[in-house]
């Protein structure tokens, strides 16, 4: 696992803070709750109706706040926050962790079933008083109205696993510039110019994670969701050459395509739908991005950090 | 199959009571044929009907018979179908729920379409969407009754649809409750908890009725335990319950878990129907992925059974025959609940009971059904690249260079799965297991450095960059290779719907491109087509005053197709 063990002394250090300081403040609190409709392990599905994967795995960008899923716990009165947050500093926080996700053999109470149906202590208090033996869990002899504080305190963080609050990645730039550079000129430079259609291209991102989706995939499916920059590239369109019984060709940019129908906008900006009878009219798509498309399958992530760090220079 | 008078629904229902049950249970039991009376036609989970007015020969002349759009909602106008309008009073619409409806299905957008099962028995559809169930007259798609549940909440992301078991009908909600309803007239006759809201589960699972049990899985998202229930027909009351991974220090598989609270919050959740074997009275279905889903170094290095794996519980007891793991500690939510289709076929020069099953990582299992036994291997996508192998078992091993990366790592297939819940199919006449493809790739970033790692699905940003291709896929079931494919043209990031075959010789899914087509289901080449928007549920076909129709839901529409 390719995890530092720097946050995690952190949060040890934090909880002596905690300890001493027993300040009040209020917990860190998370932005609205994203739509619960991805990643349920149900596929999302597009308005549309069709199963889709790559596209829908974002949210759709509605502009507007969806309403939680799940009920959060009413908010309670700060002071209390305060107060739980004191206590649990003192007595919860070394075993539990300073924001109750885990700590020194405790387990993580947000999860914890016990917490999640624990209303105003009532549960949580039970198992203070009488503690977990057996576990490991001390009893502690606090008053109701402190375990009240102490549920509080617990019930006001955010209970889900897209808690937006913790996302805070470091920087993506972990490749190599001058292997990338190497890289791009053996993979990239037979159709790219950096002089050229990228002249400028890393001042153009103020995100290295939307640098690297967009030259990986440009105008692809990474783009266009919701809080993340889109930069302006140039994407070649999709066109295609439909050859007609009598020989004539009619080119345009693709609209859509199946098996039974093509569209395609002309010169001209004429929509023009054709029938399709299996090879009849013969229909070739030109794709600009099947390079793009084609090395998915043979890029090192390696390879794709390198390049990003290297185009991250290109200013 | 009772024929019923096509004049009047009230004339359907009056005779339907008159000949007593609605259904009867050893329709259950038959092969599919006449009516559609669970979740994939018939126990086998083959979708492969026995009817064949509708043929290679004559389907092109399939003529749309009636269109019913259905409006989930506590709305008081009923669905008129086609022709209708005006023509008969509105249907009674049945208000249930122990919530406000306030965060019901249309805060959640994407909860209005039909993506379940549209069970028909008795001239009778029932149909659902998450918080609605509604019953149409076949003849012409008018609703006799909608029952509308005010919801607490929970995710909607869709309903599979409901269970029939004699007169009465049982729907899951996205709250947790399992509700019974009078099929005759939508009125309820009880509701109860099957799982407990406050962990954030929800419910989406098509009920199955075998015997008197009423089978039942869930969903969560959270690090809650996933498990199957049993429940009385009659009552409600709890017949026995299977969880997914150990919940005791001494349960078995409790050694490939870090320990028994990770174990406990493991996942593992059943959400989409399973497949039934009445010889061996054995439930086959496929689990759930691990959670937390991708910092997964809180589970331990080990399988972290009995996750994303095919296992087989006896009905009579809900205990665990055999298992065997089609993902072993998964770290991209690639969970493998997609349906298990059982086949009785030759293997080898001997017949053999079989399952098999194509799993969201891009890997295809046929097993011995009555043991367990692993048999075949073989891999349905040339782009999966999250294993580098199959082990000795016949398991796909995982590479955890691609579990993800703060740099992002480039993946194959985005979270979606090279296929996801659209129902495979299987036809005996080809010998080939049938199932949509979706060669996509997306890059996984770690953006959670806390060493106790996220909970749920959290912990990653994962961000699509581009779909190679989407197929129509047929798998021969003797060795695991693709037989052949049908690419939909263009790169569209949509595929394939789920699928049907008949013995017709007819391979019917809904295209990326919004038409119904069928196929040949000897090669893939389309045959007959029509456009009507994505198909969003599994077509489905059966016998109606004597002639076999074509069932397609496209969002909130349902078509019939059938021949003049």
């Amino acid at each position: 696992m390719r995890l530092t063990n720097s946050t995690y002394l952190g949060s040890i250090a934090a909880v002596v803070l905690l300890a001493s300081f027993a300040t009040a403040q209020d917990p860190k609190q998370s932005p609205p709750q994203k739509p619960p409709s991805t990643n349920t392990g149900n596929t999302p599905v597009s308005p549309a109706g069709a199963p889709a994967t790559t596209q829908a795995a974002q949210p759709p960008n509605t502009g507007r706040v969806r309403r939680s899923a799940y009920p959060e716990h009413p908010p309670a009165d700060p002071a209390a926050i305060a107060r739980g947050k004191a206590v649990f500093g003192v007595n919860c926080a070394f075993c539990h962790g300073s924001d109750a996700r885990g700590g020194e053999g405790g387990p993580n109470l947000i999860r914890s079933e016990l917490v999640l149906n624990d209303r105003n202590g009532e549960l949580i208090g039970e198992v203070v008083h009488n503690g977990r033996v057996d576990k490991g869990m001390p009893k502690f002899n606090l008053p109701d109205a402190t375990i009240s504080d102490i549920a509080a305190y617990v019930h006001s963080f955010k209970v889900g696993g897209y808690d937006e609050s913790r996302h805070q990645p470091p920087s993506i730039l972990v490749g190599d510039a001058k292997t990338g550079q190497a890289d791009f000129e053996k993979t990239c430079a037979g159709c790219h110019s950096l002089t050229g259609d990228l002249k400028g291209f890393g001042a153009k991102f103020s995100d290295p994670k939307i640098l690297q989706q967009t030259w990986l995939m440009p105008g692809g499916s990474g783009r266009g969701f919701p809080g993340q920059q889109v930069a302006e590239v140039h994407v070649p369109p999709t066109t295609v050459t439909v050859t007609l019984p009598d020989g004539q060709k009619v080119e345009g940019q693709l609209g859509r395509i199946d098996d039974f129908l093509v569209t395609l906008t002309d010169s001209e900006g004429n929509e023009r739908s054709f029938r399709r009878d299996g090879d009849t009219p013969r229909v070739e798509i030109h794709d600009a991005l099947q390079p793009h498309r084609e090395l998915l399958t043979k890029y090192t992530d390696k390879e794709i950090h390198d390049l990003t760090a290297f185009l991250e220079t290109v200013k | 199959m009772r024929r019923l008078l096509s004049s009047a629904s009230i004339a359907a229902l009056a005779s339907a009571c008159l000949l007593g049950q609605i259904l009867n249970p050893a329709l259950l039991t038959q092969r599919l044929g006449d009516s559609w009376p669970t979740y994939s036609g018939d126990y086998t989970g083959q979708r492969y009907s026995s009817l064949t007015e509708i043929n290679q020969s004559n389907v092109k002349n399939l003529t749309l018979a009636w269109t019913s759009k259905v409006t989930p909602g506590p709305g008081e106008q009923g669905a008129s179908g086609g022709g209708r309008r005006g023509a008969r009073t509105a249907a009674p619409v049945i208000v249930g729920g122990e919530g406000t409806g306030e965060v019901g299905t249309a805060a959640f957008g994407g909860a209005t379409r039909i993506v379940g099962a549209t069970l028909q028995v008795g001239g009778i559809l029932y149909t659902s969407m998450p918080d609605n169930a509604w019953a149409l007259d076949a003849h012409d798609g008018h609703e006799l009754w909608h029952y509308f549940w005010k919801t607490k909440g929970g995710t909607h992301i869709g309903n599979r649809g409901l269970g029939l078991w004699g007169n009465w009908l049982y729907m899951e909600t996205p709250d947790d409750y399992l509700v019974c309803l009078d099929a005759k007239t939508g009125k309820e006759r009880w509701h109860k908890v099957i799982s407990d809201f406050n962990q954030q589960y929800f419910s989406t699972m098509s009920p199955i009725v075998v015997g008197n049990h009423i089978i039942v899985g869930t969903g969560n998202d959270l690090d809650a335990p996933g498990f199957l229930q049993s429940f009385d027909p009659e009552t409600g009351d709890l017949q026995w319950k299977w969880f997914a991974t150990p919940q005791e220090k001494n349960d078995p598989g409790i050694e490939t878990w870090a320990n028994v609270d990770a174990a406990r919050h493991g996942g593992g959740h059943m959400w989409i129907p399973g497949s039934y074997d009445p010889e061996t009275h054995l439930y086959i279905v496929g689990t759930g992925n691990p959670t937390p889903a991708y910092t997964a170094h809180v589970r331990g290095e080990g399988d972290n059974l009995y996750t994303c794996s095919l296992v087989a519980i006896n009905v009579d007891t809900g205990k665990l025959k055999w298992w065997f793991q089609t993902s072993p500690h998964d770290t991209h939510d690639f969970d493998s609940t997609q349906t298990p289709i059982l086949v009785d076929a030759d293997f080898n020069g001997k017949p053999r009971k079989l399952v098999l099953q194509a799993t969201r990582n891009g890997f295809y299992f046929t097993l011995d059904r009555v043991t367990g036994e692993h048999l075949v291997t073989g891999k349905f996508t040339e782009t999966a690249n999250w294993d580098s192998g199959v082990d000795k078992r016949g398991e796909p091993v995982r590479n955890p260079k691609k579990d993800f990366d703060i740099g992002g790592a480039l993946v194959s297939p985005a979270n979606g799965g090279i296929t996801n819940w659209p129902p495979p199919a299987f036809s005996p006449q080809t010998g080939l297991f049938y199932v949509p493809q979706n060669d996509s790739y997306a890059m996984y970033y770690l953006t959670e450095t806390d060493p106790r790692g996220a909970m749920g699905l959290g912990g990653k940003e994962e961000l699509g960059v581009a779909t190679l291709g989407n197929y129509l896929t047929a798998i021969d079931y003797k060795t695991g290779k693709v037989a052949w494919r049908h690419r939909f043209p263009g790169n569209t990031t949509s595929g394939s719907s789920g699928l049907l075959t008949t013995a017709g010789h007819l391979l019917f899914g809904g295209d990326a491109g919004g038409n119904i087509v069928a196929y040949d289901p000897a090669n893939g080449k389309p045959i007959w087509h029509s456009h009507l928007g994505l198909v969003s549920a599994a077509p489905e076909t059966y016998m109606l005053d004597g002639h076999q129709y074509l069932l397609i839901a496209a969002g909130d529409t349902l078509f019939a197709f059938t021949l003049y």
